[in-house]
């Protein structure tokens, strides 16, 4: 496989990147919102983005990374090009393997994309175009009731999963992720996810508000030790809660159907 | 020859502008519907959809669409996506039938059947009141997608609130007796309709035929229930809301039976073996379903419609 040489990304005119095969518009001025500064980037398919090719619901659309192929992977930035926020989350895995499935909201049609770090500090691009134009049938969400979210606010649930590929941990977190863009509504969404196990960290998630309602979060941990799972969940106003699953709650997997 | 605007040779002029536009290809007339209707029995034809999804090449006309002629005038089943589409319907159901049209039943909210009502007097369209409640309300939101996938084709589109009122039993138009079978479950209210001369049987998007079900408002408990009442009716064939006319009574019936069986067992089993929302919209579709159109396209947005729901259940509330 020709590696194509990694260019450093310097403040560039608005345009194309030269070797986007999305060729989405102002995708240097992205990289610069959304990396660390002077990143250098190349397209890798290694990669692996998937989500489906409808957006059913343009507030919860799910994308799966999934980077295991990719030797040294250390960090998972996953973006949409033109959501008015591009970055939906940081993800560190520490004792994780380097993958992650979620939901973002999605704006208009636009990329959605995951870089990923290796070893010597650059970065892996994968990606795919999708519609947020959605089924037809499906109506817009009605306006979320606010009422019932202060009362479960942060609330969270998750799930252990023993499959013959390893541990898979499913998290859900009730909260609003308002992103500030709806009139009269702040900003207001949960900022950190931290995954850890007998003291290890596990895996550490940023949060951003285009991440959808009520995040719901797979990952798989690969902990040293054998004791359970902590969650820590804390939003932008400073409220934390910190929870665990048990890994004798680990359900072993049907063999696969 | 001389440029004719040689002294401004980089700004167009008013005459290079004209010949410009002359020079253009006339702007392409409004999208017009080609409505075709196949007998089916007797006085009953069915204008087919393409089984494909709602999109700017097929304006919308993916459902299938009933004309009933009766001595009082044609009697339709559904309308279509958009007022243009209604307006064609009535122009073929007058050619077909020699009546102008004089009811236009509505199976169920969905935009792709409902909103070519546009096209006739309130007074003439008969809904279930919960349809006929709903037309205001969850219409305008259906509208705004269906307004940016198809663009002019929903042009002049305004769902008249139906006034005709829809119950349980058996109207008598134009000599002809149709039974109307108010039931549930692909949406909060879906009316099938049953020819009794003909034993046509009208399902709306109760049945689908060679095309998968779609599930955005389903209860599936209520509409297998729905299913069973429907295959007991002693009909001859049945005209589903997508995919070809069955020409047996239970075939259509038991097929998508069979689809919302399997992909109800199927969402669970994935979210046990902790599969993602991603990796569940990528399982495998058993062979038996080989021939149902759009099968991949309706298991991604059926897995958008129930996980949320799955993972409330089955995912268990973690403690401090």
């Amino acid at each position: 496989m020709i590696l194509i040489a990694a260019a450093p990304v310097a403040a560039a005119p608005d345009g194309v990147h030269p070797d986007d095969p999305l060729e989405s518009p102002f995708l240097p001025t992205v990289l610069q919102l959304v990396l660390p500064e002077g990143a250098r980037v190349r397209f890798d398919d290694r990669v692996k983005v998937t989500f489906p090719a409808i957006a059913e619901n343009q507030r919860q659309f799910p994308v799966q990374v999934d980077a295991r192929d990719v030797p040294g992977a250390r960090r998972i930035i996953v973006f949409a090009d033109l959501n008015p926020i591009q970055k939906a989350v940081d993800f560190t895995p520490a004792a994780a393997a380097p993958f992650i499935a979620l939901r973002i909201k999605l704006d208009q049609r636009t990329p959605v994309r995951a870089a990923v770090e290796v070893a010597d500090g650059s970065w892996l691009l994968s990606g795919g175009w999708i519609d947020a134009a959605g089924g037809g049938c499906s109506a817009p969400p009605v306006s979320r009731v606010k009422g019932d979210w202060a009362q479960h606010l942060l609330a969270l649930k998750g799930r252990l999963w023993d499959r013959p590929d390893g541990l898979r941990l499913a998290i859900s977190v009730r909260h609003p992720m308002d992103t500030g863009l709806v009139d009269n509504i702040p900003s207001y969404w949960l900022e950190t996810l931290t995954v850890s196990a007998g003291g290890q960290v596990v895996g550490r998630l940023e949060l951003q508000a285009s991440v959808a309602e009520d995040p719901a979060i797979m990952l798989l941990p690969r902990p040293a030790g054998a004791g359970p799972i902590t969650v820590k969940a804390r939003d932008s106003g400073g409220m934390e809660v910190t929870s665990q699953v048990a890994r004798q709650s680990a359900i072993p997997a049907v063999a696969g159907q | 020859m001389a440029h004719p605007c040689r002294r401004q040779p980089l700004l167009p002029c008013r005459r290079q502008l004209l010949l410009g536009l002359a020079g253009l290809p006339l702007l392409a007339a409004a999208p017009a519907y080609r409505l075709e209707a196949d007998a089916v029995a007797p006085g009953v034809w069915v204008v087919r959809g393409a089984d494909e999804p709602i999109a700017m090449m097929n304006g919308g006309a993916i459902a299938n669409i009933g004309i009933i002629a009766t001595d009082a005038g044609a009697v339709l089943i559904d309308a279509g996506p958009s007022h243009r589409y209604g307006a064609a319907l009535a122009d073929l159901a007058r050619r077909l039938t020699g009546t102008p049209v004089a009811r236009v039943y509505l199976t169920h909210l969905h935009p792709d059947h409902s909103f070519g009502a546009s096209a006739f007097p309130a007074t003439q369209v008969a809904a279930t009141r919960a349809v006929a409640r709903e037309v205001k309300g969850d219409a305008a939101g259906f509208s705004a997608g269906l307004y940016r996938l198809l663009g002019d084709w929903m042009r002049g589109t305004e769902v008249p609130e139906p006034l005709l009122p829809v119950a349980d039993g058996t109207v008598e138009i134009g000599g002809r007796s149709l039974r109307l079978l108010p039931l549930a479950g692909h949406s909060a209210s879906d009316l099938a309709v049953l020819d009794v001369a003909t034993g046509t049987l009208f399902t709306g998007d109760l049945v689908f035929h060679n095309r998968a079900p779609a599930t955005p408002h389903a209860d599936l408990a209520r509409w297998r229930g729905a299913l069973g009442t429907l295959a007991g009716l002693g009909h001859a064939r049945v005209v589903p809301g997508h995919g070809p006319v069955d020409q047996t009574p239970g075939t259509a019936i038991a097929q998508t039976r069979d689809w919302l069986d399997w992909l109800e067992a199927a969402l669970v089993a994935a979210m046990e073996q902790g599969l993602s929302m991603v990796e569940a919209g990528e399982m495998p579709i058993p062979p038996r379903f080989a021939g149902l159109a759009v099968a991949r396209l309706e298991l991604q947005r059926s897995v958008s419609h129930f996980w949320p729901a799955l993972e409330a259940a089955r995912l268990p509330k973690l403690s401090p």
